[in-house]
């Protein structure tokens, strides 16, 4: 018997460069904005019944109800079976901005003030269990939460609950919004962060990432099912891998085996090759090390000129735990839209740098092929998607 | 005096439970009429608290299942 295969029916998204998965796409073809990467014109209203419901939910729960909601319009009539319909939308720190909120309540104003709804904000699982809630789905759902690499590896839980007969359809994805001062402060710390406010992956000038919020939901689906009731796939989840460098902390493994070790398993886990993947859109955070080492890794596997190499954190900067949600959506709507954008910010080659194929300064138009989505985070966490055109057979 | 407290605790109801004003009755019961759980009598309280500047335990939201019952209790608070 062959393989279940996932494919994708709806896509749902938000950054700070667009709201909703068109003016996303075009605001990721667009001069990136200046400064935070905060998503200035989100409006949680109309996700809530009355402000205490959205008082109570987090901002990257808001998120990730607001995403989940355009993906299942998109997706169409579902119909979905509630015990074999699960949720698992990831996250890197969940309601960091709501315990910083009452960590400052809690010394200024004294313990009574805490707020008996933060434990149930603050937890990584909130988005799930509230898009759970939300929708009535009753099948597994589920946090992963693995710092930058989370989205992609929620992802690609998800996908294989499909694939091994407990679900037919999943909302799969990740939610970020930790902007929080002390937060925002750790990352200054360690350096992570571009010191002049410019993300520029894969460039010689390239000094941090920019913190950003963002959210991604994808309604992934049995292929059978989705043909039954007519639906058009978008994509396809071909494959998926996840690995760990089992190396350092926060420094990637040298010469990038822990990233080749996760490209190549999640290759042959969709039955390709290198030679046949076109496009990726890196993990690319404007960090010297990330990029150094994911070029490396990038170059080792397919040589030169290779796949077209995209990061689309140059506009969107780095949503941490959503950003291999939204980059996924990236990956998907690049297959509709027929163009891979570029990326943002990169202007002069490092001469360092292993010789890859980034797509800058414009657009590229492309005949849609097997594409890959990388995501490494803190902790050596590797996770690669395999997303491929759905060809109709 | 006692109106011009029930006024500012239906104010407080009214914020923190996103209910309708005339609901907020002398009679009116939390859980039945006004859709406030355990959590939400605990944020109220938070809320009733800073506005009469007063304190309430834990073991005195036992016995709040009413509007009227809050009023009571804060009247007899101010004495």
């Amino acid at each position: 018997m062959s393989r279940r295969r996932v494919v994708v029916t709806g896509v749902g998204v938000l950054a700070s460069c667009g709201i909703g998965r068109r003016d996303y796409f075009d605001g990721l073809l667009s001069e990136p904005v200046k400064g935070l990467r905060v998503v200035a014109d989100f409006d949680p209203s109309p996700h809530f019944k009355n402000p205490k419901e959205q008082r109570r939910h987090d901002r990257f729960a808001q998120f990730a109800l607001a995403c989940a909601t355009e993906a299942l319009e998109q997706a169409g009539d579902l119909n979905p079976d509630p015990d074999r319909t699960g949720v698992w939308i990831g996250t890197g720190v969940g309601g960091l901005m709501t315990v910083e909120t009452y960590v400052i309540t809690h010394f200024v104003r004294g313990p009574k003030r805490v707020s008996p709804f933060l434990i149930p904000m603050m937890m990584p699982n909130a988005a799930a269990a509230a898009v759970s809630m939300r929708f009535g789905f009753q099948g597994p759902c589920e946090a992963t939460s693995t710092a930058c690499a989370a989205g992609t590896q929620s992802i690609g839980n998800a996908a294989e609950l499909i694939r091994s007969g407990r679900c037919d359809v999943m909302l799969a994805g990740g939610s970020e919004a930790s902007n929080s001062p002390t937060g925002m402060q750790g990352f200054t710390n360690m350096t992570a962060l571009s010191s002049v406010g410019v993300s520029r992956p894969f460039d010689r000038d390239r000094d941090g990432f920019l913190h950003a919020e963002g959210s991604g939901v994808l309604v992934l689906e049995e292929l059978q099912r989705a043909r039954d009731r007519g639906a058009a796939p978008l994509a396809e989840i071909a494959g998926y891998a996840s690995t760990a460098d089992a190396y350092h902390l926060t420094a990637p493994s040298p010469g990038g085996t822990g990233a080749m070790a996760c490209m190549k398993r999640a290759i042959a886990d969709a039955g390709l090759s290198p030679a046949d993947i076109v496009h990726i859109n890196a993990h690319g955070t404007s960090t010297p090390l990330n990029d150094s080492v994911e070029a490396e890794a990038i170059y080792k596997i397919f040589g030169s000129p290779g796949p077209a190499v995209t990061s689309t954190k140059g506009v969107t900067g780095h949503a941490l735990g959503a950003a291999g949600a939204i980059e996924a959506a990236a990956v998907v709507l690049s297959i509709e839209r027929g163009e891979i954008p570029p990326t943002a910010g990169y202007e002069n080659p490092d001469p360092e740098m292993a010789p890859i194929q980034v797509v800058a300064p414009e657009a590229v138009d492309w005949e849609p092929g097997p594409s890959l989505s990388n995501s490494f985070g803190f902790g050596g966490h590797n996770a690669t998607l395999v997303i491929t055109p759905f060809n109709g057979e | 005096m006692a109106n011009d407290n029930f006024e500012r605790i239906r104010n407080c109801i009214v914020r923190v439970l996103s209910v309708e004003e005339d609901k907020v009755t002398s009679d009116a019961s939390f859980s039945d009429d006004l859709d406030a759980d355990s959590l939400d009598l605990v944020e109220l309280v938070m809320e009733i608290e800073e506005e009469f500047g007063v304190s309430v335990e834990e073991e005195e939201l036992e016995n709040i299942t009413t509007v009227g019952a809050v009023v009571d209790m804060i009247k007899t608070k101010l004495g």
